[in-house]
């Protein structure tokens, strides 16, 4: 294992720190229990908090900010945050008209924000995110797991909340981009989760994951390496199967690097995608490519699509000022 | 009815007695240290001995802020902290399990072993709840369900307590031994499918281990 580190048990702290530090203008760090909140509190809207296993950065923290979250609780790398966490950001951001979790569906992570939910003395609703379309029941949940598509509802859900929208809109909406949203990953690498100090599985040279979770759990099946092409038309065939939509629906496409892959071959992915996609009929009327939902240093990517409309595509466009988000303002 | 009545003026899960098993737990964990290690290796993710030895570290470490509270407050210390401490999916598990139990010991005292078999019944309860989980589904459940409902049925019977004790030991362990012939349904050993047949489940061993540790003090007492 080779990375940054000064002691393993200190590296959350320190990078949590120095997020904070680098965005200061943005947001402001709390300490045990962990979590970061909005510089500036904002007022009378519903605060958004989500958390999750640390080593998926910028998810959530680079989106605490104006337009998404009001809060985020990073837990340890790939473990779930705790309630005293939740407990504590929704103390610090809830400004009198309740707390709507958004949550990746992950067993450690749902019993976490279910039991916060319960001990939270606010109104409060929870959106469970579940876009992985590649394995119905995986490793760590019953039921999809929640990846890359996250970042599409905390940005819409963010900006209706900014409106000073109600808990239960703001779940309704939260939920309906959810149902709206399709995801799949393929990893090239693994990753190495700094306290186990060695790769979380075995992966040949040859070799790929097709429908890999964040972790680097397993997924469909285990293949050999093919050109981009083949592996996309895997990907967006799996998500279109999902999705079912109708000719001429506007989409929104999304291509996210898991980190060790560089933005010139997710630029090769979105090319090879967006051609089946138009294939199909669909009109891809927004886009978004990057590093947004990472697994530590792995290298491979993952293709979200969201069925657009009106509402929702007003409230993807909306101003948002975050970290790891920013246009508008 | 006699020999309940006799039980009953004697046994009381007081703060000491919670105090006394958390560091009795604690020892036994450690002396089980490698083989709970290597169970974990084959069919979990490496990484429940230390959220366990983490947990249980932990509560030792609390005792003089536990020593003077009441046992349902000490319960609902323990599984608060328990809960903010090792996270993941153990920690809503674990910590549901105390403070259920600490909610039972309030409302109905755990000074008659029928008593202390109810609050028992209601943190397993709280388990089952929690992780959708029951019998079957190679995990810790497979321990405490039949555990549970033992210790409810030869409470209520009013068993000789050295005795009612031995009974759940084994029932522990059979429970315990119970997981080696399933497949997984919950927790990480599920994706493994087939592959987790002949393998005891970690979390089973640990819940067998612990209330082993707690009937010996119990009967002791």
């Amino acid at each position: 294992m080779k990375k940054f580190i000064n002691q393993v048990d200190d590296l959350l702290a320190e990078s949590l720190s120095g997020f904070a530090s680098a965005h200061h203008d943005l947001v402001s760090l709390h300490l045990d229990p962990n979590y970061l909140v909005r510089a500036q509190k904002a007022q009378n809207k519903v605060a958004l908090i989500s958390g999750g296993g640390s080593g998926h950065e910028p998810l959530h923290t680079g989106f605490v900010g104006y337009g998404m979250l009001d809060a985020a609780c990073p837990g340890h790398v790939f473990t779930s945050p705790t309630p005293d966490q939740m407990l504590a950001a929704a103390e610090a951001a809830e400004s009198g008209k309740g707390v709507l979790f958004i949550v990746k569906n992950y067993a450690g992570d749902i019993m976490n924000f279910e039991m916060a939910a319960e001990m939270l003395p606010f109104e409060h609703a929870t959106v469970i995110i579940s876009d992985d379309v590649a394995v119905e029941n995986s490793t760590y949940t019953t039921g999809r797991r929640g990846v890359a598509g996250t970042v599409i509802v905390e940005k819409c859900v963010g900006s209706l909340a900014e409106t000073g929208a109600d808990l239960a809109a703001c779940k309704a909406l939260g939920d309906r981009v959810n149902g709206r949203t399709a995801s799949m990953g393929v990893a090239l690498t693994s990753c190495t989760v700094p306290a186990a100090g060695r790769p979380t599985f075995d992966i040949e040279h040859h070799e790929l994951e097709m429908g890999v979770g964040i972790h680097g759990e397993p997924g469909r099946r285990r293949e050999k390496m093919r050109s981009a092409d083949e592996i996309v038309a895997d990907l967006v065939g799996a998500i279109l199967e999902d999705l079912q939509p109708a000719a001429g629906s506007d989409v929104l496409l999304m291509v996210n690097g898991f980190t060790g892959t560089p933005l010139m071959e997710l630029y090769v992915l979105y090319n090879s995608a967006a051609k089946l996609l138009e294939q199909r009929g669909l009109n891809i009327i927004r886009s978004l490519v990057g590093d947004y939902t990472t697994s530590l240093e792995m290298a491979g990517a993952s293709i979200t699509v969201c069925l657009l409309d009106d509402e929702i595509r007003r409230h993807w466009d909306s101003p948002v000022h975050t970290a790891a988000l920013r246009w508008g303002r | 009815m006699y020999l309940f009545e006799q039980e009953a003026e004697s046994i009381s899960m007081n703060t000491d007695f919670i105090l006394l098993a958390t560091r009795a737990v604690n020892q036994a964990i450690l002396a089980n240290e490698s083989e709970i290690e290597s169970l974990d290796r084959e069919i979990g993710d490496g990484d429940h001995f230390i959220n366990i030895k983490r947990g249980c570290a932990t509560i030792v470490a609390m005792h003089d802020e536990l020593a003077g509270l009441a046992p349902d407050a000490a319960l609902q210390k323990i599984g608060m902290k328990l809960l903010s401490t090792i996270g993941g999916a153990s920690g809503p598990l674990i910590g549901s399990f105390f403070m259920a139990m600490a909610k039972a010991v309030k409302e109905q005292g755990a000074e008659t072993l029928p008593q202390i078999a109810s609050s028992f019944a209601a943190g397993v309860e709280a388990i089952k709840h929690r992780g959708k989980a029951d019998v079957g589904e190679k995990t810790m459940l497979d321990v405490l369900i039949p555990v549970s409902h033992t210790f409810s049925r030869l409470a209520a019977e009013g068993f000789e307590r050295a005795e009612l004790f031995e009974v759940l030991k084994r029932e522990a362990e059979q429970g315990m031994l119970s997981t080696r012939d399933m497949v997984a349904t919950k927790g990480r050993a599920a994706f493994l499918g087939a592959r987790a047949i002949g393998h005891i489940d970690p979390g089973a061993r640990t819940s067998q281990v612990i209330i082993s540790t707690i009937c010996d003090l119990a009967a002791a007492k």
